[in-house]
């Protein structure tokens, strides 16, 4: 499949959808969104990159190999978790950051939000992990 | 105690770690530990002659109140006083039998772990600790008997055991159980307190059956005797140790145990007698058409646990009393016996008492030591013996109920018992020397040092059996709940039992006689009780399991055919029938909701979809279908949309779009469709796809009328934003609420991905 | 609408039910993505319909809001399920590259 038009079109539409996906993720505590959907979307944006070029050329580009994303993911999960543990609460229970600043009243800033980052990260190397062990060839 | 318990499981396992060079003195060692630990408990015996219980508790898991209970009283102390020293003697032997065997290691392994567990069920004071004992001891029998693992018959032999005993086991299990719920506890203490309540409830005879059922499969009880002589496969010292100590006593200390709780009702009364009565008789009787000196000595086992059985079935003190002499008569002789046997075996190469003969000369001790123990067996004095069967006699004289039938068959048994012993003692010793005799070395001493002891401690306790009371006194008062002085001595003078014994001993020696002038008689005797008795339990044993074998071989292969289509069919069906048979009997319910087709547009989309739905199923192109099931999908994510779950919405895009991006990509190198199936099987799925997907809209409108509460979704709402700092619920419930739940599907997901990378990278490095 | 709904749910599973039955692969991975989404939507509507009143905070009177819950529940399961259906898709990729058929009745025994 080399087709410029989608080739160039994936140039931009890329930029657009990693924004979109970050964006989905940070604003999905209070707005449609979350780990899940930003993590869809992201790896939405590589799949896309892919079928313009070819599967190998994008996984040979991607410095952060899928796996490592999944390890990068559960690694942010469980970090997450420690702090609960730290406080002697029960496993999980949400520990947030507290301060007057406009800052952190404007933007929550708690384990939680952790969680989601390594959901987010999670899905995308789960993904891209199916669609490339899928689609390259020996 | 539960350190010599540990020191027994740790020494057992050091036996493997002995180097090389002193691997000669392993049965010496085990036998010091059981020596010492005879000598340990031996120094208990003052505080126990005056009654005194010394109990142990260690808390194991104190909430679910498991502990570790031990109780030496004046009964265990009697158990454990015969396990360590007989276990004692059985090591020297063993240190001279297993000598030139291969993996002596892994045998005295066994075999220590094995006296261990029978002193952990001996000391047992809760119940589920004495089953998990009973149970070890089971299993470590069934390693002993197929030790010579390369012969069929042990194996055989070791399974026939091991499936006995096991079955055994369980229903011993289940009736603790069942006590265990009657007082709340599983404690003998408790249960002897408790034991007028345990005897009237509605549960006392279902217990007591099944703990009976695990007695006599234990202690070899017809109709399960028969693995008893399939365990003489096990080497001989073994043999000796399973029948005279261990094991098959295990059964008799348990209803020795349990008598002060279950005891003295209708019901035991009759069921023991009957089962030891049977037994009794089919022992002394099979005994005499056998011709290999161990499975001879096997069936005498037998009788003699019939005797037992049917002793502690009769619950009066006498026959109480009586049973514990003659548990210490049987011990003493059938260790000694076995352990000859061995060594005759060993001596001549050969166990067949047809082809053995004139040993008195090339075994003048063995002989000599033979003679004791077969006069006890026989009951002539004055050995202990004879104190054992004369008290017997006296406890039937005095039996409630059927005494005078239990009297006859007792005097018929103990016949066959005589006679047997002597054909023994003339088979094996007098004659003509008919085999050739190996010469043992130094190891012959060390043969019969067992033999020895034990025939000097049946005559020793014979002549002076008050000696032996004073062991006995402590374990009777536990038994039977008040104390009693016992006197014991030789001859009760010219009475009504002593005239029995004497009717008994001459009547042996006659048919003794008999069969000595007319040999052919004892041939003809075989012959004839093999046409007769053609039923062999063993063997029906094993066409039973064979059977059952075959029964299940062939239900799987019809359950387990191999078509995954019908697998998925049944499971289907089963649920189709189940949830039709739900509506039906619920089938007065009615929906109050009305079909409506407004809006409009959701109307047009559900059509949509059920258009795209139904051309999914039958359509013949590859691409349309993955097309059309993706505008089914994307519908379904306006129906969320709709019906404001905007999350979903936007996940059920995404994904969907990722499904049939991948299904396209991979399609090319999958096959084109093929109609497979006949027209008939596609119509046959088409009916059950719909039977099932109508029951399925008769549930989705029970699900949608269902009128509940939702205090927690209200929980989640009214604090989203006061504890988790968030607007959108929904989100909320996944990253905080309950995280866990996505913690868990995150897992999934790795695991998933995962899978499908090493499904399909290990293809690649194949090719 | 509820009955509309219901009905089509029922379609769903019953189109699943027919496809999974069917002795090609596609065809059967196509079965599994119908029955999951069958499933998913029967434990959306289970929750009770409530139309244009999505969950956010703050989102006025809580009882007429629509049930967060399910929705949770179900979006969970939709991601969940896309895991199946690739994991599925790799396995008979991986049955057809070895056996050289999409035929599933050749795939009587466990090991050849």
């Amino acid at each position: 499949m080399n087709s410029t038009i989608l080739q160039i079109s994936s140039r931009y539409l890329n930029i657009i959808l990693l924004i979109a996906s970050v964006f989905a993720l940070i604003r999905g505590h209070n707005q449609p969104g979350g780990g899940f959907i930003g993590g869809l979307l992201a790896s939405l944006s590589v799949i896309f990159n892919s079928l313009a070029y070819s599967p190998e050329e994008i996984l040979k580009k991607l410095r952060i190999k899928p796996i490592q994303h999944i390890a990068l993911g559960l690694i942010l999960v469980l970090l997450s978790i420690i702090p609960s543990l730290l406080a002697h609460k029960p496993v999980m229970h949400g520990i947030w950051i507290k301060g007057s600043s406009a800052f952190l009243q404007s933007v929550k800033i708690g384990t939680p939000l952790l969680f989601d980052i390594g959901v987010f990260f999670t899905v995308i190397g789960v993904t891209l992990l199916f669609f490339f062990s899928l689609l390259i060839k020996k | 105690m539960l350190y010599i318990l540990l020191i027994y499981l740790g020494l057992s396992f050091a036996i493997f770690l002995i180097p090389e060079k002193f691997k000669k003195y392993t049965a010496f060692i085990i036998a010091i530990l059981q020596l010492s630990v005879f000598a340990y408990f031996f120094r208990f015996f003052p505080k126990i002659s005056n009654g005194e219980k010394i109990s142990l508790v260690k808390d194991w898991i104190p909430d679910l109140n498991l502990n570790f209970s031990f109780l030496l009283d004046g009964l265990s102390f009697l158990f454990v006083l015969l396990v360590t020293f007989i276990g004692f003697l059985v090591f020297l032997y063993a240190k001279a039998y297993m000598k030139g065997y291969s993996g002596t290691s892994r045998f005295y392994f066994y075999l220590t772990l094995f006296s261990g567990a029978m002193l952990g069920l001996v000391l047992s004071e809760n119940m589920i600790q004495l089953f998990v004992f009973w149970e070890l001891t089971s299993v470590l029998s069934f390693l002993l008997i197929s030790f010579f693992n390369e012969k069929i018959a042990s194996r055989k032999a070791a399974f026939q055991s091991l499936f006995v005993t096991g079955f055994g086991g369980l229903s011993l299990l289940a009736g603790l159980i069942l006590l265990g719920s009657i007082t709340d506890s599983y404690s003998i203490t408790d249960w002897i307190q408790n034991s007028a309540i345990i005897k009237t409830d509605s549960k006392y005879l279902p217990a007591l059956i099944l703990i009976l059922l695990g007695v006599f499969t234990k202690s070899a009880q017809f109709p399960f005797h028969f693995w008893l002589p399939g365990a003489m496969q096990a080497p001989t010292p073994v043999s000796s140790y399973l029948h005279s100590a261990t094991m098959v006593k295990a059964g008799i200390f348990l209803l020795f145990r349990l008598n002060p709780v279950l005891g003295g009702t209708t019901e035991w009364t009759y069921i023991i007698p009957v089962i030891g009565v049977i037994t009794m008789l089919t022992g002394s009787y099979l005994s005499i058409t056998q011709k290999d000196l161990k499975a001879v000595l096997a069936y005498t086992t037998i009788s003699a646990l019939g005797v037992l059985v049917l002793l502690i079935g009769i619950d009066t003190k006498i026959s109480i009393k009586a049973a514990f002499i003659f548990l210490f008569v049987h011990a003493f002789y059938k260790a000694a016996l076995f352990m000859l046997a061995g060594f005759i075996d060993k001596k001549t190469g050969t166990r067949d008492i047809d082809s053995l003969g004139g040993l008195i000369f090339v075994m003048p001790i063995g002989f000599i030591v033979g003679s004791v123990a077969l006069f006890s067996m026989a009951g002539i004095p004055p050995m202990l013996g004879f104190i054992g069967k004369e008290l017997i006699y006296e406890a039937k004289v005095q039996s409630p109920g059927m005494g005078f039938l239990v009297l006859i068959l007792g005097v018929a048994s103990n016949i066959f018992m005589v006679i047997i012993s002597l054909v023994l003692m003339s088979k094996a010793f007098f004659g003509q020397t008919k085999s050739n005799i190996k010469q043992l070395g130094l190891n012959e001493g060390l043969f019969l040092v067992g033999p020895i002891v034990l025939a000097m401690l049946s005559v020793g306790f014979g002549v002076f059996p008050d000696l032996l009371s004073n062991y006995i006194e402590p374990a009777l008062q536990i038994v039977t709940g008040d104390s009693m002085q016992i006197k014991l001595k030789i001859g009760h003078g010219f009475n009504e039992v002593f005239f029995l014994s004497l009717f008994t001993v001459l009547s042996g020696i006659i048919v003794f006689y008999l069969l000595n002038k007319y040999p052919n008689l004892l041939y003809n005797w075989r012959s004839f009780n093999s046409k007769v008795f053609s039923i062999d339990f063993a063997d029906l044993f094993s066409y039973g399991i064979a059977s059952f074998n075959r029964f299940s071989e062939n239900n799987t292969k019809l359950i387990q055919h191999g078509y995954h289509r019908y697998y998925i069919l049944t499971i289907i069906l089963f649920t189709t029938v189940l949830l039709w048979f739900q509506v039906y009997i619920t089938r007065g319910w009615q929906s109050d909701m009305e079909l409506t087709l407004r809006p409009l547009y959701i109307t047009g989309l559900i059509a949509i979809i059920i258009i795209s739905a139904l051309y999914c199923a039958f359509a013949k192109s590859r691409l349309a279908t993955i097309i059309a099931m993706g505008v089914t999908g994307y519908g379904i994510s306006f129906i969320y949309l709709y019906y404001s779950a905007v999350d979903l919405a936007i996940t059920q895009i995404i994904v969907e779009t990722l499904t049939v991006v991948l299904f396209v990509l991979v399609l090319q190198k999958l096959p084109k469709f093929a109609i497979l199936s006949r027209l008939r099987s596609r119509m046959r799925d088409a009916v059950i796809a719909l039977a099932f997907g109508s029951v399925m809209t008769i549930l989705a409108l029970k699900a949608i009328d269902l009128e509940f509460n939702r205090p927690i979704s209200d929980y989640y709402i009214e604090n989203s934003y006061l504890k988790a700092y968030g607007k959108n619920v929904v989100n909320v419930i996944l990253v905080d609420f309950r995280a866990l739940d996505t913690l868990g599907e995150v897992t999934v997901l790795t695991i998933a991905s995962l899978g499908v990378f090493v499904l399909l990278k290990s293809k690649k490095e194949k090719r | 609408m509820e009955i509309l709904l219901a009905i089509l749910t029922g379609l769903l599973f019953a189109v699943g039910v027919y496809l999974i039955l069917r002795r090609s692969i596609i065809k059967f991975i196509i079965g599994i993505i119908f029955l999951s989404n069958a499933t998913n939507l029967l434990v959306f509507l289970s929750a009770g319909l409530v139309s244009g009143k999505p969950v956010f905070v703050p989102g006025g009177e809580i009882a007429m809001q629509a049930d967060p819950l399910p929705q949770a529940l179900v979006l969970t399961a939709i991601v969940i399920g896309f895991g199946i259906v690739v994991f599925t898709i790799a396995l008979k990729y991986k049955f057809f590259k070895t056996t050289g058929t999409d035929d599933l009745d050749q795939l009587q025994q466990t090991d050849k």
